[in-house]
């Protein structure tokens, strides 16, 4: 598979900061797609997202289009809620989309409040990017100053409020029953499902669409262009073009929009147009795919393609667009503990096996890498690992040892995907990395050194 | 055929799940873990409760759920049941997901289940014991808090035993409408607290720790008193007020330690207010009387005796001559305690000069003869229409009750209102009308041609269809009851469906006056007219004429005309509306005899006091403000050689050379049933068979056709005169708060010190027009009296009106009402 | 500290009236509070309730669970060093512990000048410029044990005060608010905009 060299679709004024100021954007085609969006009647626009058959960029991977077709007729209002609360470890696309190209996404949720008539608009963005928050706020701003949003959007008959919202901190809120109730001033913990999708029951109770940046950044683009334009990019399955955040132990980290689908993991990770392989001399050890919560993937996946059509029953996902490169000099057991550490930090605590056995799991991992590990706490760990996700757990295959792969997703005894996620890098790294693991049990010589405790959840 | 297909297109009635292997009917809605319950397979759960909405948090009810898809693990507090749904609870993966979250939520849980007060009775340490493992894999320190801490006077919170199951600040929030607890922190650091210095100061605190499912939360006055296993109980029901609340009472050492609330559908679901909860400490207190007391020498004051003497002595009094006999008080009684009295003042001590009401409620033939609402009713009315005290403060658990139908399913109440109330921000509309004028307020409300603003057009449009129910009381003790009873007629006239749940807040007030505690009333809903051939049959000669009520008896015992004054558990000193009638009516008359538990301002003047026995400790049947009959239980011996109400009215009749008919309660319950009309039907077998679990509703229809009544009231529409508004002067408003200086409060060492006291609350804007700074010291002065009180701004306080709590510690409210006004004027100065 | 100035006050009743429900400004109240006090104390807790109606419990409840909000006094300047994943393979671990050693804190504590304090913070998606910094919330990527003395340096000086305002400054720009077209087109919104008890 060679390297497309398809226009960007999202990120092509990222460099261009004229496009931060509405004469920029306009100047640039910005508008145009809410312009022909507003020509059309909402049930068109509907059908033309539809068609364009546009996934969720968020981490589910859900199609936008059937998302919004979920709304119960009639039980208005409807709410829109941009997810901005961009935290998942590795991913860093969402807050290039709000801080380089702020009009897009605010087009973007024009079209989308359009067609499905919201009454209401919030764009929700993490806390801790104020300088998003600058730039997203002040491109509403000129939005309501032209008349582009708030009331008779650009002459016509369709009104639209948009409110920017402030997150405070916490990794929880991206998942978007959790967001709901954040944007609704509470702790930010998912929902019980059912209902498994907010359009039934969301924002103040009422049928609501949550949408991913990125997601949205794509309608101007497709309004203005055409679905077909749209779906003849990528592959069958996987339209477009996506973000992709490269970080890790890469010569050349960042942000790449890639036709979606048709480019492989060895394109994006190796390619001099993109991350441009690893560091002199180093070997790839192993990369996580789509964001911290993906099962690990190693060098005999490089070849797979950037479609979740194809990862997922490879037993991994595309997730939030994040890929995490580890070479050969990495602690694949510090990471996995960093890693176990995040979730239990981030757990909201609501279901018991996610709270208890999150931190549970960083404690056990924390006292083996300061050296106090006992024999079987590998075992207890997997087992502990199991309670939070009953197996078989998604694993990539090793094609070498005849290990077959395990698709995703995982199941769970908790309400959302946190508690499963910490079983990610947690799993991974023990069943392909065993003997670094059993290195540092066998640092355990003291029997006195197990049962320190260790402080998990530091800078509190 | 033609039926079947009727029966296929209307809704399923039932749906078949299959649960562990057996399939049978669930109800269309119902969650699996109910309908397994039902079922009789009970799956483990700590946060789910089923008076409260399912959060799924601690995953402990995870079963296997087939809908045609494949099993796959659901939390059963959260599916509900489907047509073909396959469930199973106990399957290998099931069990292996509830003992995974079993062994999590023992990670960090103490193992001090020895010192604990929920060990014995606890569902973790119950789950733990069934299916846990026998050793903990957990080798790491576990969490550590400070333990335990105070979160209110009541509650005492261990934040290291808590598994964080969201029941305490769901209940809080969701059930009580008090979110003063809550989560704090994330994640594996989340703490249930309060806000600093903020207590959990909720009238239902107490129900938190009913549902806490381990030992983190535990009630302060039963810490350490007794284990589960020394436990015995009996269920009962509350008499705190009339909302009637199903209990079990717990005893060890024949000590009263614990009430529970008994979930029945129709009443409490389970819940009580922390003055039932709590209440009891009051019954084991010290200050309790022993034994009778006789007034010595002069000047010695009240000195012991035996029964047989003070029985003599009181006979001897109220015989003498001087004046009629009078009987104040039956709301603490039993029904058949009130039976016994209702008939020992008629056939005994020869008057009608009877109430059970001590000025504080409505007439009784107005209240007996309303159509009648019950609870459920109210809840499900089209709409509520509220004309009654503040129900938080005076019948707590039907507060809760209406705010579940408002909250959750949509019930729609107008509140007609002097001041704002607890129910106020949860009303759909809430009126104001100025104390007094409540007649008026409903001719308006009723009055399409009148004008008005949005909220009155609102309410009438409210009103304009569907079911009205009509909760009705005496919102206050400083305007007279004919103006409740004026508006009610309106409504009555205009409304021909309206029913009515008499807010009515003494124990079994309802159950005294349909037993006859109450002048011109016989037992079973008749008048002394209506039923006296039927009741001269049976008894024998009753009073020519009505009696007095409690203020005309009152007012007769002040100007001599009371020679043997009878205060039954009742204390017009502190309960009457207007104390200086009271004061006067005591030294007035002739001869006092109290019957009580306590010795309080009334009866420390009587000349024979008769000990008593209370809640916990005598059999019987109480009536609820819904006339549900529900029964009491003894479980404790009454201290001393107190005795049950209707074996001291037996005994005085007896030497009254009266034979009342009967020696024991069920030879009363079976003249009751006999006798008197309303309760025909409610027969002993019934009241100890199952269905008396939820209380007995006495059959609608009515008694038979051979018994006098039923009373119906008519409604006379009449206007109410009403002084005008003195520019200078604020109208006062005097209702109850929960806690008071009743003895119920002052003896429970753990509520003693929760009464609020009475500041007079007035709206800020009057406050600043009187010059008088907030928090300052005023003299306040009625027609009658002057007394001093704190002035405190409230906004809730409509401009021109005073509020301030009745019978709070110290001088208040009652020494500035007079009871022959139909509302109190006050003029507030600064001193 | 305090209670929200008469001049936030009047903020705080703008930000409300874009919500449908008045809680949804809670988050938003309590980043007004910090911006004004560089924390959030009890008595802006209380006062928050006081402006939506709710309990300081319930206040305290929301606020507990996000990690911006600081409910004990930090320094001038927060100082967030990502360890996550990223960062941690580039250093991240090893920048942290340099700034603990040269600030002479902890992670988690303040300087006694009251200029810095230090925490380790999880991934804040800078990924691609790891290890990355924050200060208060302002970026500096790919960040050394030199440039991270530099930078201590700079911010020390106020030379970067144009770059990094004081700690609880959210947005430095606050557009007029839009004018609200709502309530006269919004059929079936059952709730009125959040009102605030006088």
């Amino acid at each position: 598979m060679t390297v497309s060299d398809v226009a960007p679709i999202v990120s092509a004024r990222r460099d261009d900061p004229a496009a931060l100021t509405i004469d920029g954007y306009l100047a640039s085609g910005g508008y145009e797609g809410l312009r022909a969006a507003l020509a059309r009647t909402p049930a068109e626009v509907l059908d033309e997202v539809k068609a364009a058959q546009l996934l969720g960029r968020g981490g589910a991977g859900f199609p936008a289009g059937q998302k919004w077709g979920f709304l119960p007729p009639g039980k208005t209002p409807y709410y829109l809620v941009v997810n901005g609360d961009e935290s998942e470890p590795g991913t860093c696309k969402d807050r290039v989309l709000l801080e380089r190209d702020p009009h897009q996404l605010v087009e973007g949720v024009l079209i989308c409040a359009y067609a499905i008539g919201a009454a209401q608009a919030f764009i929700y963005i993490r806390g801790e990017m104020p300088l998003a928050h600058e730039r997203v706020l002040t491109a509403v701003a000129e939005a309501y100053e032209r008349g582009l949003a708030g009331r008779n959007i650009d002459g016509t008959d369709f009104s639209v409020d948009v409110v920017v919202h402030w997150g405070a901190g916490a990794y929880i809120v991206g998942e978007e029953t959790a967001l709901i109730e954040s944007l609704e001033g509470r702790r930010g913990m998912p929902r019980l499902k059912p209902p498994y999708f907010p359009a039934a029951i969301g924002l103040y109770q009422q049928p609501t669409v949550v949408n991913n940046v990125e997601t949205l950044s794509n309608l101007p683009w497709i309004l203005r262009h055409g679905a077909a334009a749209f779906t003849a990019l990528g592959t069958e399955k996987a339209h477009g073009t996506r973000l992709f955040a490269i970080s890790g132990h890469v010569r050349r980290p960042g942000v790449y929009e890639v036709e979606y689908g048709t480019t492989t993991f060895r394109d994006v990770i190796y390619d001099e147009r993109y991350a441009g392989g690893l560091g002199d001399g180093r070997e790839l050890k192993a990369f996580i795919p789509g964001g911290a919560s993906a099962p690990w993937l190693f060098p005999e996946h490089l070849d797979l393609p950037l479609d979740p059509s194809v990862v997922g029953p490879a037993g991994s996902m595309l997730g939030s667009g994040a890929i995490v490169v580890m070479d050969d000099t990495t602690d694949v057991v510090k990471a996995a503990l960093r890693l176990v550490r995040f979730y239990a930090h981030e757990s909201c605590g609501k279901c018991t096996p996610c709270r208890e056995g999150t931190t549970w799991l960083a404690t056990i991992l924390s006292r083996i890498v300061r050296g106090g590990g006992k024999a079987d706490d590998l075992e207890l760990m997997l087992d502990v690992a199991d309670n939070i996700s009953p197996p078989p757990f998604p694993r990539a295959g090793w094609a070498d040892r005849g290990i077959e792969p395990i698709a995703f997703p995982y199941r769970r005894t908790t309400i959302c995907d946190l508690g499963p996620s910490v079983v990610s890098p947690l799993r991974s790294a023990i069943e392909r990395f065993r003997p670094e693991f059993d290195a540092y049990l066998a640092l355990a010589l003291d029997p006195a050194r197990t049962g320190v405790p260790v402080e998990v959840n530091r800078g509190r | 055929m033609a039926d079947d297909v009727t029966t296929e297109s209307a809704a399923p009635a039932t749906v078949a799940v299959t649960i562990d292997g057996t399939t049978f009917d669930a109800k269309p809605g119902e969650l699996v873990i109910a309908a397994a319950e039902r079922a009789g397979v009970y799956i483990p759960r700590f946060c789910w409760h089923p008076r409260m909405s399912s959060v799924g948090m601690c995953r402990m009810c995870l079963v296997e759920v087939d809908t045609g898809r494949g099993p796959a693990l659901q939390p059963s507090c959260m599916i509900e049941v489907a047509d073909g749904m396959v469930v199973e609870t106990a399957s290998d993966k099931a069990r292996q997901a509830q003992d995974g979250v079993l062994e999590f939520l023992l990670v960090n849980h103490p193992l001090d289940c020895p010192v604990c007060d929920k060990g014995g009775e606890c569902p973790l340490q119950d789950q733990t014991v069934a299916f846990g493992p026998g050793e903990s894999r957990m080798v790491e320190e576990k969490r550590h808090f400070e333990k335990p801490i105070a979160i209110s006077e009541l509650v005492a919170l261990d934040r290291e035993r808590c598994i964080l199951c969201d029941r305490c600040t769901r209940f809080a929030s969701e059930v009580a409408g008090d979110p003063l607890i809550t989560f704090i922190g994330r994640g594996n650091t989340t703490q249930v607290n309060t806000f600093p210095d903020d207590p959990f100061s909720s009238y239902f605190s107490g129900n938190t720790v009913q549902i806490c499912p381990v030992g983190a939360l535990t009630a302060t006055p039963y810490r350490f008193k007794a284990r589960p296993w020394d436990l015995e109980q009996v269920e009962s029901t509350c008499t705190t007020c009339s909302v009637g609340c199903r209990i079990a009472v717990q005893s060890s050492s024949d000590r009263v330690v614990r009430h529970l609330g008994v979930d029945v559908d129709p009443v409490n679901w389970g819940w009580l207010c922390d003055k039932g909860r709590f209440g009891f400490e009051a019954t084991n207190s010290d200050d309790r009387l022993t034994s009778p007391l006789v007034a010595g020498p002069a000047g010695a004051g009240l000195v012991e005796t035996s029964w047989s003497v003070a029985l003599d002595r009181a006979v001897e009094g109220l015989t003498a001559e001087g004046g009629s006999v009078a009987v104040i008080g039956g709301a603490r009684l039993t029904n058949e305690d009130a039976y016994a009295w209702s008939k020992l003042a008629r056939v005994a001590l020869g008057t009608d000069s009877v109430d059970a009401q001590l000025g504080d409620g409505l007439p009784a033939p107005f209240v007996l003869g309303l159509p009648r609402a019950t609870i459920d009713e109210a809840c499900e009315a089209d709409v509520l229409v509220l004309l009654a005290p503040d129900l938080k403060e005076e019948l707590p658990v039907l507060h809760l009750r209406l705010r579940d139908a408002i909250t959750n399913h949509g019930l729609q109440v107008i509140e007609l209102a002097t001041t704002d109330t607890s129910m106020t921000s949860l009303a759909a509309v809430s009126l104001r009308y100025r104390p007094g004028d409540a007649a008026s307020a409903v001719r308006t409300l009723l009055d399409a041609s009148a004008e008005s603003d949005p909220s009155w057009a609102q309410a009438r449009q409210l009103l304009s269809g569907g079911s009205v129910v009509c909760v009705l009381g005496r919102p206050s003790l400083a305007e007279a009851a004919d103006s409740v009873v004026a508006a009610a007629d309106l409504l009555l006239t205009e409304l021909s469906a309206v029913t009515f749940l008499p807010a009515l807040r003494r124990g079994n007030v309802l159950g005294a006056l349909e037993l006859g505690l109450a002048p011109g009333m016989l037992p079973g809903r008749v008048t002394l007219d209506d039923g006296r051939d039927w009741f001269t049959r049976a008894w024998g000669e009753l009073p020519a004429v009505p009696g007095l009520d409690t203020a005309g008896i009152l007012a007769a015992a002040a100007d001599g005309r009371i020679q043997g004054l009878v205060l039954l558990g009742s204390d017009p000193l502190a309960d009457f509306p207007d104390r200086e009638l009271a004061r006067r009516a005591i030294e007035g008359a002739g001869f006092v005899v109290a019957v009580d538990c306590f010795l309080n301002d009334s009866s420390r003047q009587a000349d024979v006091v008769l000990p008593a026995a209370t809640s916990g400790e005598k059999d019987g049947t109480t009536t609820n403000i819904e006339g549900r009959i529900s029964r009491v239980q003894q479980k404790v011996t009454p201290p001393g050689t107190a005795r049950a109400d209707w074996i001291i009215a037996v005994e005085l009749a007896d030497r009254l050379g009266i034979d009342l008919g009967f020696d024991s309660l069920g030879a009363i319950w079976a003249e009751i049933e006999r006798l008197a009309p309303s309760f025909s039907g409610v027969t002993r077998a019934r009241l100890s068979g199952p269905e008396a679990l939820a209380g007995i509703l006495p059959d609608p229809i009515g008694p038979p056709a051979d018994r006098p009544g039923p009373l119906r009231h008519h409604p006379v529409p009449h206007q109410v005169s009403v002084p005008p508004v003195d520019a200078y002067a604020l109208r006062l408003v005097s209702g109850r708060r929960l806690y008071d200086a009743g003895v119920g409060v002052a003896r429970a060492p753990h509520l003693a010190g929760l009464a609020p006291g009475a500041p007079l609350l007035v709206n800020p804007y009057d406050l600043d027009r009187l010059g008088v700074a907030d928090g300052e010291t005023v003299r306040v002065t009625s027609r009658t009296a002057r007394l001093d009180a704190v002035a405190a701004a409230d906004v809730g306080v409509p401009r021109g009106v005073a509020v301030m709590a009745f019978n709070q510690p110290g001088p208040g409210a009652a020494e500035l009402i007079d009871i022959a006004d139909p509302v109190t004027d006050v003029l507030v100065e600064t001193r | 500290m305090a209670r929200l100035s008469a001049e936030n006050v009047e903020l705080a009743r703008e930000i409300i009236g874009r919500y449908p429900r008045s809680r949804s400004a809670l988050i938003p109240l309590l980043h007004l509070a910090q911006e004004q006090d560089g924390w959030v104390s009890e008595e802006a807790m209380v006062h928050i309730a006081e402006l939506l109606d709710l309990t300081p419990a319930e206040v305290l409840g929301t606020a507990s669970f996000y990690e911006m909000f600081k409910r004990e006094p930090v320094g001038r300047y927060l100082l967030n060093v990502c360890t996550n994943i990223s960062c941690l393979l580039l250093g991240g671990e090893e920048l942290l512990e340099h700034c603990s050693a040269r600030l002479g804190v902890p992670v988690g504590g303040t300087t006694p000048d009251g200029l810095f304090s230090l925490e380790e913070v999880e991934c804040v998606a800078a990924c691609t410029e790891a290890p990355a910094v924050q200060v208060n919330y302002r970026y500096f990527p790919e960040v050394t044990p030199e440039s991270a003395d530099q930078l201590l340096d700079d911010l020390a000086a106020g030379r970067l005060d144009e770059v990094v305002p004081p700690h609880g400054t959210l947005s430095r720009v606050r557009p007029p608010t839009p004018t609200r077209w709502a309530g006269r087109g919004r059929e079936g919104l059952a709730i009125p905009p959040g009102g605030v008890r006088p």
